[in-house]
């Protein structure tokens, strides 16, 4: 399996959950469902990346573009993601200090919730 | 001589499959388990890169990969033949290979190149390269750019 996607709606928050590999190859269909929750008037974002395999720098700016996005409408895009090789490029980019990353859902929803 | 070497059509599909062969070389030329995952995601950054700049300039070429395991060190060698555009990815490649991965200006695209088919992703994936190999070296020829990592290993798998 390359990549899995599907979201979900959780207390106002759209929770997408992302499952396999995201690369050059499978990062555009991220890009087009995040560009698409947009669209729908979607700008309070949490990606749940706990199924994720690989995550590579593609990834990593799909990631970036979706946050622009929503901050366009003054919203919100969290990661929940506590498999350490993922967390890796995070640092190695620096990218810890711009995403806020949770250990759960449960998490990233309440503090969002939180900072209302 | 390498221990394995392809060449794949330019296609993303295709960058996964060269990660898996990297890894599964790096594995058996003795490359530490806790290794193997920076090797799978500098290999698949290296060919990302290559796969995008032939895309753009030369996509019937192939991109070329090899991997060798010899000599206490596994080494692989991704080769593009793209060439770069005038204001494209030197300024990216001289900035990734002295370039200290944390707390750069990445996130910001501070260090993005410019020129036509130069995207901030690709300084992005040489930051990434040069945060996770062991040794990194970038050599820019007329005929295309060569990424040169390589990780200690524990056997000699040539």
């Amino acid at each position: 399996m390359d990549l899995k996607l599907g979201h979900h709606t959780r207390d106002g928050i759209e929770v997408v959950d992302v499952e396999g590999e995201i690369d050059v190859y499978t990062a555009p269909r991220l890009r087009e469902l995040l560009i698409e929750l947009v669209n729908n008037g979607h700008y309070q974002l949490v990606v749940n990346m706990e199924k994720v395999e690989f995550l590579d720098s593609t990834g990593l700016g799909v990631l970036v573009g979706g946050l622009k996005r929503v901050r366009a409408h003054d919203g919100s895009l969290d990661l929940v993601c506590t498999q350490e090789r993922i967390l890796k490029i995070f640092r190695i980019t620096g990218l810890t200090k711009v995403f806020g990353i949770h250990d759960t859902v449960d998490e990233a929803i309440t503090a969002r919730k939180s900072e209302k | 001589m390498a221990t394995v070497e392809m060449s794949f059509t330019p296609l993303p599909v295709h960058v996964r499959t060269a990660r898996l062969v990297a890894t599964a070389v790096a594995r058996r030329s003795g490359v530490e388990e806790a290794l193997l995952d920076e090797v799978r995601l500098a290999v698949g950054e290296a060919c990302s890169r290559a796969v995008e700049a032939h895309q753009a300039q030369c996509p019937g070429e192939p991109v070329r990969v090899a991997l060798t395991g010899t000599n206490g060190r596994f080494e692989v060698v991704v080769t593009d033949a793209a060439v770069p555009a005038e204001d494209g990815e030197g300024g990216a490649v001289t900035e990734a290979a002295g370039w200290s991965p944390v707390g750069n200006g990445v996130a910001n695209g501070d260090s993005s190149p410019s020129g036509p088919g130069s995207l901030p992703a690709q300084g992005l994936g040489l930051a990434v390269i040069a945060g996770l190999a062991d040794d990194v070296q970038f050599s820019r020829t007329p005929a295309g750019l060569s990424i040169r990592m390589s990780w200690p290993s524990g056997g000699n798998a040539g």
